[in-house]
């Protein structure tokens, strides 16, 4: 295991009067495993950035431990835990060119690299940083803007060198806090992918935060579900997504409907025109809408109760004849697991 | 550019227009330009002799080194403390720190002589708080130099401050945190991250309050005691000058302080673009 968090406890003062102090984390043990992209997965203020940032020793905790690579870290400063941190908004050195950017964590470590370039040992040093940081723009595709400020790239461009800065002093987890977030979704999109390919290529342990659960369904070997500073649930995207313990797990993961008491998956279920399936509900199509390929329902059961969502693809919904008014039975595949007992409504 | 478009449909009519641009101006030249065109035209109403017969007077020469000394030390403080004070205000969270950041403005409220006369409480050497203490192994600060740097220290210590804390609150603390987790310590993100980034904000306000050290009068009055010849300041000898109808030589020191503080504004505006350009 990589990195050992046990019972983490972090608590911010309230920031007037009559407000009461915020439990950002709240008992939190967690294992993360070694060479993989683990994914710290919530909404917003469920304190998965501020479980990163005490990792990376940006933040402390009130009480609780941190074991890194088998090192206590839990008072280390950061500059002595030896983690790559990719902030949101960049954090690029707006008066250093891009090479330099990247060369920052290398001079600052390596020893010699202080000395003027005339100097043998300052030469020889030099030159491995210059090396090093060829390398590593070559790895993030940014060899041709070496010479360029931060304030002359793209969003895309200032990530990957954030990304390259973060891993040129060969940090043993790297660590990204909402590493997409201020992008657009197109190059969102593409860096998600490319973040993957890059993964599997320099297989460093790494965590990283998202509120968006495409994102961590993607790219992620292991997701953990952060909700209301505590742990949800930690599993592979298949585990989390086919067996979630929670509503909150089965709600954040993916859309879903109740459908007689039980919460699914709006593509889950089955309609049926006959009425011949034992145990299904009755029901009318209230509205119908096209959304590219697929056909989105609202049904309304005919016994009292919430309005059924349910997800067809277009070329189904037109073999069946659906329209509004028309009469359904509605089923789940037994196949397809859901949580029992939930309250309708 | 549309933005300009529209803010040129919502401007004043002409006329308006003119009449308050009439009135600022108007209103500038009859408080500033004129009466200072003013100390130009006597300084220079004998051609060089004024400036001349100044810079032979060992009294106002003397004055100008005490002047240029005092307002160097007063800047290196003000430098030292201020950007210090100003990482404390933004940086960092303790109890108590909106009452700092209000006594950091204190100087710009409070009349210099206040000041000079709340120093002199202090350091008295016959009934100072301190003042007997440091009298006792031979140090005078009223009446010498340490004094009239105090004095001129206090009265420009918000001119730095009041530049650097609104840039340290605008670059924010990502590139620091970056740093550190890339394995710099302290000194070194403040030397190679945080110093570059406030970089302009630090010399513009070390200009202005060099400007305003070499101006200060009323603290330094009190402060110095006034003695010819050893603690009498440029100001200070302006005023004498004047008071002993030696006309011509106050004019001609006044036009120096003058000039001085026109060179300061022109280094500024002169700094000033390029800074906007580095953003």
């Amino acid at each position: 295991m990589s990195i050992e968090i046990n019972g983490i406890r972090k608590t911010f003062p309230s920031t007037g009067s009559g407000q009461p102090a915020f439990v950002a984390l709240d008992d939190v043990s967690l294992s993360i495993p070694s060479g993989q992209l683990t994914a710290l997965l919530g909404p917003s203020g469920g304190g998965k950035s501020t479980l990163l940032r005490i990792i990376a020793g940006l933040e402390t905790a009130d009480e609780g431990t941190v074991l890194i690579e088998g090192n206590e870290a839990t008072h280390l400063p950061p500059q002595k835990r030896n983690v790559g941190f990719v902030f949101q908004h960049y954090a690029a050195f707006k008066h250093m060119s891009v090479a330099r950017n990247v060369a920052f964590g290398l001079e600052i470590r390596r020893r010699g690299a202080q000395r003027p370039p005339w100097t043998p040992g300052g030469r020889a040093a030099r030159e491995r940083i210059d090396g090093r940081v060829e390398e590593l723009l070559e790895l993030v595709h940014l060899s041709q803007f070496a010479h360029r400020l931060p304030s002359q790239l793209s969003g895309g461009q200032r990530q990957r060198m954030a990304l390259a800065r973060a891993l040129a002093v060969e940090p043993s987890v790297l660590l990204l806090d909402e590493p997409f977030g201020a992008l657009d979704a197109k190059v969102r999109k593409e860096l998600r992918e490319w973040l993957r390919r890059l993964h599997d290529e320099v297989s460093v342990t790494t965590v990283f935060v998202t509120h968006d659960q495409e994102e961590a369904l993607e790219v992620a070997d292991e997701i953990v579900v952060i909700n209301e500073g505590r742990v949800e649930q930690v599993g592979t995207p298949d585990e989390l997504y086919d067996a979630p313990t929670s509503d909150f797990v089965m709600g954040f993961l993916g859309p879903v409907t109740s459908l007689d008491g039980r919460l699914v998956r709006p593509h889950d279920i089955d309609i049926d025109l006959s009425g011949a399936v034992p145990g299904s509900v009755a029901g009318e199509v209230v509205r119908q809408l096209r959304v590219g390929f697929e056909v989105r329902l609202t049904v309304r059961p005919a016994a009292p109760g919430d309005d059924v969502t349910v997800v067809l693809t277009r070329a189904h919904a037109r073999e069946l004849g659906l329209e509004p008014g028309s009469r359904v039975w509605l089923t789940t595949n037994p196949a397809v697991r859901a949580l029992e007992g939930v309250a309708a409504g | 550019m549309a933005s300009t478009a529209s803010a040129g449909r919502l401007r004043e009519p002409t006329a308006v227009r003119w009449l308050l641009r009439l009135v600022a101006v108007g209103y500038v030249v009859l408080l500033v330009v004129w009466p200072v065109s003013l100390v130009v035209r006597y300084t220079f109403a004998d051609g060089l002799t004024a400036l001349h017969s100044a810079f032979t007077d060992p009294l106002v020469t003397h004055a100008l080194q005490l002047t240029a000394m005092v307002s160097l030390l007063a800047v290196a403080v003000n430098l030292v403390f201020g950007v210090g004070i100003s990482l404390l205000l933004v940086r960092t969270q303790f109890p108590g720190k909106r009452v700092l950041s209000a006594l950091v403005d204190l100087p710009m409220s409070v009349s210099p002589v206040v000041v000079g006369l709340a120093l002199l409480l202090v350091y008295n050497p016959r009934t100072g708080l301190f003042g007997r203490g440091l009298d006792a192994h031979g140090i005078q600060v009223v009446f010498a130099t340490p004094g009239m740097v105090m004095a001129t220290a206090f009265v420009a210590l918000p001119l730095v401050v009041r530049e650097v804390v609104p840039v340290l609150e605008e670059i924010g603390d990502d590139q620091e945190q970056a740093a550190r987790s890339l394995g710099a310590n302290a000194v070194q993100t403040f030397r190679r991250i945080t110093l570059p980034g406030i970089k302009w904000a630090v010399v513009y306000g070390v200009v202005l309050s060099l400007a305003r050290s070499l101006g200060e009068f009323g603290a330094v009055k009190v402060v110095s005691g006034n003695v010819m010849g050893q603690t009498q300041t440029a100001t200070l000898v302006v005023e004498q000058k004047y008071q002993n109808f030696d006309q011509s030589t106050a004019y001609a020191a006044a036009f120096l302080l003058a000039l001085a503080s026109v060179v300061c504004i022109v280094v500024v505006s002169v700094l000033r673009p390029s800074e906007s350009r580095e953003s």
